[in-house]
Formats: C-alpha cells, structure tokens, sequence
C-alpha cells in the first residue's frame, strides 16, 4: 500500500514536470539586481533622502512660511543690517534681502525654478536624445550622417549668445531658459547614445532579432533602448546639477528669471554683491544649492555603479 | 537524390566588404572578399556541415544566405524563388520559415527580457492574433522540447549557464516551425560535456521536425557527428565538399588533409604518434587573396601551376574537390556505405 | 625532486552574494621540465589556481596553504619578491595575448623592456636577444616583425610572441593558461609543437591548463581533472586516458567527440556546469553523477592515493585492476 503511495507521488511530480504545472519562478531582472546595488550604497540613499526632503521643502514650504517670496516687510526695512537678520522671533528664519522680502521664501522659491529647470531639461534631454540617437546610431549610413551633422550645426551655435539675443529681443522669461537649454542639452546625450547603440547593433540579439523577422522600429524600441537606458539614467542624474548650475549662471548673468521670481543662482548673485553687510542672503540660497549639487552627483555615482554595464 | 527538391540552392554567392581605411575620393576603393562564389544545395531534414578556420567566410556566407549580410553577387534561391529579387515583405514572409542560431549563447539573448519574452518574440511578430494564454502555451511546450523546465519561463538570461542560455536560443529559433535552422558555431562556446548535449538536442529536434541545418563550425569532429554533408572553405571559397564519410575518410584537398591531421584526439598513444602536416604561415589576408589557388602560397604540393590558375570543383554528387594537383576523385570507397549514407540524405 | 609543491591550495573570493570557494584544498606537483595538465570546464577553478599561484588574483581574492617553488614558499610574499619570481622563474601566458600586450607599443620595445629590467641588459643587448628568442619561436622575418605593434601580427604570431616573451628570462615554469583556445586547429597544432620543442630545449616544466582533452593527450605526463574547485583524479596521462577512474573524467572522455567514430548520440554528461555560489552538499559532481550513492549526497570524498601515485575523490569503491 505504501509502494503504491510512493509510485503515485512519482507519478504526480513526473507528470508535473511534464505539463509544467510547477509554480513560475519569478526572474530577478537587471534593473532589480541595480536597485539591489543601489541601496546598499550608502552615500547614494542618504543623498536621495536628503534630496527627497529637500524637494519637500522646496514644495510645501511656502505654505508654512510665514511671509511670501514677493512681499516686502515694510517693518525691518529700516533697518536690514540687524532688523533683517536670521531669526526665529522675526519670522524671517533666513534673514531678508535687501528690500525686506523673506528669504526662506524667497530660497524656496528660486530652488522650484532651479529644480524644475534642472529636471524639466534633463527629461527632455532623455526623451529627444535617447530616441534621436538610438535611431541615428542604429539605421546608420547616410540617414546616421544627416542626423550627425544637424547636431553639430547646433552644437556650434555660438550658445551665450543666442541667448542674450533671446533675451534682447523677447526680454527676460523662464521659457526662453527652457528654450535654450532645451535646445542643447540632448545634444551630448544623443551623441552617448548614438556611441552605444552602434556598439550593440553588431551583438548577436540584435541579429537574432532580425533573423527572427522584428522589424525596426520594434528592434529599437525593445532591444536598442532598454540596453542603452542604464547608462542615459546614469548620465542624465549628473545632467541635472549641471543644468541646475548652467540656469544659476545665467541668472548669476542677469539673463535669468525676471523679479519678483528669482532662483538660486539670482539670489546668489544678490547675495554675493551684499556679502559683507548681509551674509545670509549669500549663505542659504548657496547652502540649499551646493546640497542638492552634491546629492544629484553621489546618487548619479551609485548609479553608475549599481547600473555598471558589465552585464554579468 | 534528385527525387527531392532542394529547399535551398545557392549558386555562385559573393559577398564583399568595403576596407575601412583612410583613401582619397579618386582612390580605387579596395575589398574583402568574404565570400567569394560559393553554391550548395540544402535539402529538406539534412545537415549540411560548413568547416574551416576564423577568416574563411563560413559566418558571413550564413548571414548572407539569410539576406543578414549584403550580397554582392549570385543568387540564393528558397523553395525555388529568388530571395534577392523578392519585395522586403516577401522576404520577411520568407524567414519565416529561416531561422539561426548563434554563436555566444549569452550574447544572442537580450539582457533585458525574461526567458519567456525571447522566446515568444519570433510569435510575436509574424502572429500577433495569437493570444497571450495561446503564445505562453506554445512556449512553454518549446521548453519543454529543448529540455528546460517551463516553470523558469520568468526568468532572465544572466540565471542560466551558456548551455542553458543556448537551449534557449533553439528554442527561440525553432518557434515558428521553421524548415531551414542555419547555426553559426552553436557550441564552440560551451564546456566538452555541454556540447554533447546541444549536438543531441539538435540532432533530435531534427527528425522530430525534418529540420534542414546549416551547421557551421571549426571543430571538425563536432561537424562529423552531425553532418550528412560536408563543405570546407578557405578564403572564401569551397575547397572540398561531399558526403561526410568520404570527406573524412578519404579526404582529398591538401588544406582538408592538414585540417584533419591537427585535430588533436583523446588518446595519448595515437595523439604521439600521428603525423602532423604542419601548415606553414599565416592565413593570407582576404584583401588580396592569392591569385590561382587561395591555398597555393602554403600548400606542400603547390607548384607553378596552382599560383595561375584557379581550380574549379570536379567531382561527381558525392565528392569534389578544388585543387589542380587531384585529378580523380576516388569516390568508391564502399558501395553499401554510399547507399547507407544517400539513405541518410534522403532520411 | 619537484619543483613546485602545492598543498592545501585554497582560493576564495568574497562577492556580494556570498563567498565563494573557487580553489578547495588542491595538491599537486610538477617536476622539472615535466608538463601537468590541468583539465576542468567553467567553474572547475583551473585559471584561479594559476592566478593564485602568481599572485595575480583579484582585489577580493584570498588564497592559503602552501606553494613551494625550489623549497621556496611563494605564497604570500611580497609584491616586489613576486615580481621577480613571475619574471625569471614563473612565467605566464594566456589564452588572448592581446590583453597582456601593451597595443601601444612596439613588439621589439616590450621585449627589450623585459630583458633590460629584470637582467639589467644594454639596449642592444636586449635587441639581440629579443630577435634571437624571436627566432626560437619561429617568428619569419623577426627584424621586420620586431619593429611591429601587436595588432598587425595574426592571432598565432602574437601567442608566439607572448611564449618568447615569456622564455626570455628563461624560467623554470612556464604557466599556459588555455593557450590555444583562441585559436584555429592548425595554428593550434603549431603552437603545441613549439612548445613541446621549447620545453625540450629549456628544460621548462609546464603546467598546461586547458579544456582540451585531445591537448592534453598530446602535451602532458601528469594531469589533474577539476571540477567545482576540488581535484577528482590526479593521474599519468595514460593512468587517466586509458583506465580513468572518476565517473567525472569517463564521462568527460566520453563526450569527447572524436574523428574516429560517428555514434549516431554522442554520450553527455546531463545536467549543468557547477554553481560555485550554490554548490550541492557532499561531491560537488553528485547532481550530475551517474553512478552516485548515498554517501556521495552527504560528504565530499577525500582524496586518496592509490597504485601508481594516483588519486581520486570518490566514494565509489576501487575495481579490481585498479588496486592490483
């Protein structure tokens, strides 16, 4: 009886193995094992909890601060020196600027312009970049050259003055820093791209997939992008404090937003002019900055490292 | 053999790469000729061996066969229709039914999909009514057939070892029910004990689906094992070809000697003992290959003649040889063995 | 007397997933001008026991027991004493020369560099001798091949490149790390018949480590089969070609597709290459082993020797030719 029991079990698992009716294995993906790497390196989670807190901040402080970034306190303007400086009691935590206005609004305020120039930009360097290169890279031949040459005709307009002349013209706005830095900043990734695909066009599963009749437009879209996103990600996290610093020295210029709007690079250049009477509205606005620089480039290092493209 | 329709016939097929190399516009642009005039048949549920070293164009003449690599020259007729004189949606219609195997198993399998997803894509793409139930259904019954167990359909390449990545790849190519499977050096990159399990695989899914192969590969015992027919190639073109227990046991062309001659065997005895014809020289470079015979400039029985004059294959269907120096094929070796290998032929 | 001893080899690396034992308790030895095969497949810890040996293993690689070389330990000693001893006692090559060729320079000027540091030559002295070591080799036309970069020389010319580079200090161990793996059969054949005729000529011992069992049958007079890092059978070459006592080398030998025979199956041995990481307990060859018993599923064999100097791990019990 118990032979019997035995023989049947047998059979059940033979028959399983046949039919396949064992439980699915779940796979554990690359993108997986890189967000394994990823948080076990520590300087690149607590730069993205420091960048998450900051974002926070930046987003729901102005409900909790108590004045506005474009109001002018009419009681400390008599006196900034003192009146205007950090402190709890005034409500003015960072101090004021020059004309009274709050620059705990005033930080929160310009890092919303900073941030979204910076994550607006690189986004859209990724989608227009990622795509034109891809197609450059992969089709190849004459189509690869046209496309090769446009971009460099945009790489070598003269880039600082297109936007003075921009600004001459339009006057001051925060969709002529969109425009300008729309129109350069997917020009290196499209290049990085281009490199990577022409690299993968000629591995086996691109020619298995051809061999298998995927026709183009469907070889880019599953085998091209994918295998060459790791390092667009890698790429465009340190894309973004680059875009953040090239906005703050425009504005540093003077070709940035227009008052009463501000961002980090104006209230920097306010505050560098000022910095031997009113310090604080040097430091904070320099403060928020250099962390959020310093927390985009360790996050886009563990990137790098969790996403290394030594396929294992 | 004449009862059977070639699936496959391919006459004088040329295929030449542009030098990359610094030149002037009124420079005369020079060429490789990777493959240069090579014709064979395939016929339905045989294998066809391809051998020779690195450099003999046996990968660029699958790729061209394919239409994956331009030809320049010949033709490559599939089921009697002219696969260069085709409409790109006739072709695609054509390789259907074409499919390859590579290579490094891991390289042929994109990093990104999962197991299942590789597979299904063959199905995806030429029968999108499928439903996903149906498509999944299929592929794990594909699994099945080249030995892996359904359950890890949700897998990802990197989890598997190159022998198991390479079942992967058949299964993928063997999906649509193709009639032609062209595998370009299908285990040169896995362990010895690895390797016996691919050839059985392929050897078995063969007569389960009168599969015709195109196998190409360096190791020449490996290509014995499988093949019913075999093709060298140096330099581009076919030195010797024919039946694979003629071409072994009586080979004919000088190159197809030392080729055989250097594989090393198992057995330390025999290993001592055998004679070597040690090929002098490098390979010579297929920018300008040697005028007459390719093989002239390191062959032992080269004369003045063989640096003039290019040999063409003489032989009759079971045999021929390109080389000056053999002038009859000896092709009778033993009545019975040709019947029994005609029979395999014809399967 | 031998000239290298190996006992208790042990190499590990420490990875994110876990440590893994590449190299476990290996022993072996290799007399002067005497060539020893190392056999295995991917995973069986061939390379890491070379690379061991040299102090050539990567940053989280960690090695213990013993190597002696001319009564000398050499595991473990310092980076400047290993320097010495890989040039001018212990050499190395490996299976793609071009990642131990600097492409950058010229072939003539990586040989003279060896010959000027390590013996302290002239220039023109090295020059000398770089073309005569060229000649030995059988590079034609060396003067005007010297004068080359690496990437302008075919794949068998820059592998004899890398063996004169390697003799040139005239070492007593020559390590062949799969040298002819990367290459066509005939250039193969030719590189094995230079190494056999330059180890005759020096008097190099060799340790030959490849996948080859046909290489192996021509080149080597002792040879020890690997699998998951731990020896199976260690043997002469005849011992384990004609009367192989490890079910791991029978099947190994019998996979071997060969000129000779055209079986319509060639034998395999199921299943897969080992998973260092996840290595099953007892035999590490047990989920593959035809002829596997109980015991095989709780302990690794021990190693032990029988007639002849050989040895196997293996719990199956010696036949009767073999003990007599």
């Amino acid at each position: 009886m118990k032979m019997m029991k035995h023989s049947d079990a047998l059979e059940q698992f033979a028959e399983q193995l046949e039919t396949g009716t064992e439980p699915e294995m779940e796979g554990r993906s690359l993108w997986q094992d890189a967000r394994r790497r990823f948080f076990r390196n520590k300087a690149a989670v607590l730069s993205l909890i420091t960048l998450t807190a900051m974002l926070l901040t930046i987003l729901l402080g102005p409900w909790i601060a108590p004045f506005s970034y474009e109001d002018i306190d009419w009681d400390v303007l008599m006196d900034i020196e003192t009146l205007g400086s950090p402190s709890l009691a005034s409500g003015h935590w960072f101090g004021t600027d020059q004309l009274g206005r709050d620059i705990f609004a005033r930080t929160l305020q310009g890092g919303q312009i900073s941030l979204m120039v910076g994550i607006l930009g690189a986004l859209v360097a990724v989608l227009i970049g990622t795509i034109y290169g891809a197609v450059s890279g992969y089709l190849g031949g004459r189509t690869d050259s046209v496309m090769m040459r446009v971009i460099e005709i945009l790489d070598s307009v003269p880039f600082m003055f297109m936007v003075i002349m921009l600004v001459t013209v339009f006057g001051r706005h925060i969709i002529l820093i969109f425009i300008a830095i729309g129109a350069v900043s997917w020009l290196s990734l499209a290049r990085i791209v281009r490199g990577l695909t022409m690299s993968l066009k000629h591995k086996e599963f691109i020619e298995a997939a051809k061999a298998g009749g995927v026709k183009t437009p469907a070889i880019i879209r599953r085998h091209i992008v994918p295998n060459v996103l790791g390092i667009v990600m890698v790429y465009s996290s340190l894309l973004v404090p680059a875009l953040i610093l090239f906005e703050s020295f425009l504005s540093f210029l003077g070709l940035g937003v227009q008052e009463p709007q501000t961002s980090w690079g104006a209230l920097i250049a306010e505050g560098a002019s000022n910095m031997d009477v009113t310090y604080w509205q040097l430091v904070y606005p320099a403060a928020f900055l250099v962390i959020t620089l310093f927390c985009f480039n360790f996050i886009g290092d563990g990137l790098r490292d969790a996403l290394d493209p030594k396929d294992r | 053999m004449s009862q059977l329709e070639p699936i496959m016939q391919v006459t004088d097929l040329k295929v030449r790469f542009p030098v990359k190399e610094a030149r002037w516009p009124w420079q005369e642009r020079r060429w490789v000729k990777a493959v240069d005039g090579v014709s064979f048949d395939v016929y339905p549920g045989e294998t066809l061996g391809i051998v020779g070293e690195s450099g003999c164009g046996k990968s660029t003449l699958a790729r061209a066969v394919l239409r994956l690599a331009p030809v320049s020259g010949g033709r490559a007729l599939w089921l009697g229709k002219d696969l260069g004189q085709m409409s790109e949606q006739a072709l695609w219609q054509s390789r259907h039914q074409m499919q390859m195997i590579f290579q490094d198993p891991q390289a042929s399998l994109n990093p990104r999909m999962t197991v299942g997803d590789i597979i299904a894509e063959p199905l995806h793409t030429y029968h999108p009514e499928l439903s996903a139930d149906e498509v999944r259904q299929r592929v794990k019954e594909m699994m099945q057939k080249v030995g892996l167990l359904p359950n890890v359909i949700n897998r990802y390449p990197h989890e598997f070892s190159g022998g198991q990545c390479q079942r992967i790849g058949i299964a993928r190519a063997l999906i649509l029910k193709p009639r032609l499977v062209v595998c370009d050096e299908p285990v040169s990159a896995l362990d010895v004990s690895i390797q016996a399990q691919v050839v059985n695989l392929l050897k078995q899914v063969q007569q389960e689906m009168n599969l015709a192969l195109v196998f190409i590969a360096h190791d020449l015992s490996v290509v014995k094992h499988i093949s019913d027919r075999v093709m060298v190639m140096y330099l581009g073109r076919v030195v010797e070809t024919g039946l694979t227990d003629h071409l072994y046991d009586q080979p004919q062309h000088p190159y197809t000697r030392a080729l055989l001659s250097a594989v090393p065997v198992p057995d330390p005895k025999k290993e001592r003992e055998k004679q070597i014809e040690l090929l002098p020289g490098d390979l010579p470079s297929p920018i300008d290959p040697p005028a007459g015979c390719a093989f002239h400039t390191r062959c032992p029985q080269a004369t003045e003649e063989c640096s003039q004059k290019r040999p063409e294959l003489q032989g009759d269907e079971h045999h021929q040889v390109a080389c000056l120096k053999v002038t009859t094929v000896t092709s009778e070796p033993n009545k019975e063995e040709v019947t029994d290998a005609e029979t395999a032929v014809l399967n | 007397m031998s000239l290298l001893t190996v006992r208790d080899l042990q190499v590990s690396f420490d990875t994110p997933d876990g440590e893994v034992v590449a190299v476990n308790r290996l022993n072996f030895s290799v007399n002067a001008g005497e060539t020893l095969g190392i056999v295995g497949e991917s995973g069986s810890g061939k390379s890491q026991t070379a690379f061991s040996l040299l102090g050539l293993l990567a940053g989280n690689g960690r090695v213990s027991g013993s190597a002696q070389f001319e009564h000398q330990e050499i595991l473990g000693l310092s980076e400047a004493a290993m320097n010495h001893i890989r040039a001018e006692q212990i050499a190395m090559i490996f299976q793609d020369p071009m990642t131990s060729l600097n492409p950058y320079m010229k072939i003539g000027q990586q040989l003279r560099e060896v010959l000027m540091l390590h013996k302290g030559m002239s220039k023109r002295e090295a020059h000398v001798e770089a073309l005569k070591m060229m000649d030995a080799v059988k590079i034609p036309e060396a003067a005007k091949r010297i004068n080359m970069y690496p990437h302008e020389l075919s794949g068998g010319m820059r592998q004899r490149i890398m063996i004169a580079m390697a003799l040139l200090c005239r070492p007593k161990l020559l390590i062949a790390d799969e040298p002819t793996t990367a290459l066509d059969v005939t250039v193969q054949a030719q590189i094995m018949t230079l190494l056999r005729e330059l180890q005759s000529e020096f008097n190099t011992a060799i340790i030959l480590i490849t996948h080859d069992l046909g290489v192996v049958a021509g080149a080597c007079d002792q040879v020890l089969v690997m699998y998951g890092g731990r020896t199976m059978e260690y043997g002469s070459t005849e011992q384990i070609f004609y009367q192989p006592s490890h079910p791991y080398t029978r099947g190994l030998l019998k996979a071997v597709p060969n000129l000779e025979s055209r079986a319509g199956e060639l034998n395999t041995i199921p299943g897969n290459p080992p998973n260092l990481l996840s290595l099953p307990k007892g035999c590490p060859f047990n989920p593959r082993c035809q002829e596997s018993v109980a015991s095989c599923f709780q302990d690794a064999p021990e190693l032990i020797s029988f007639t002849g100097g050989r040895q196997r791990a293996c719990h199956l019990s010696l036949q009767a030719e073999e003990v007599a």
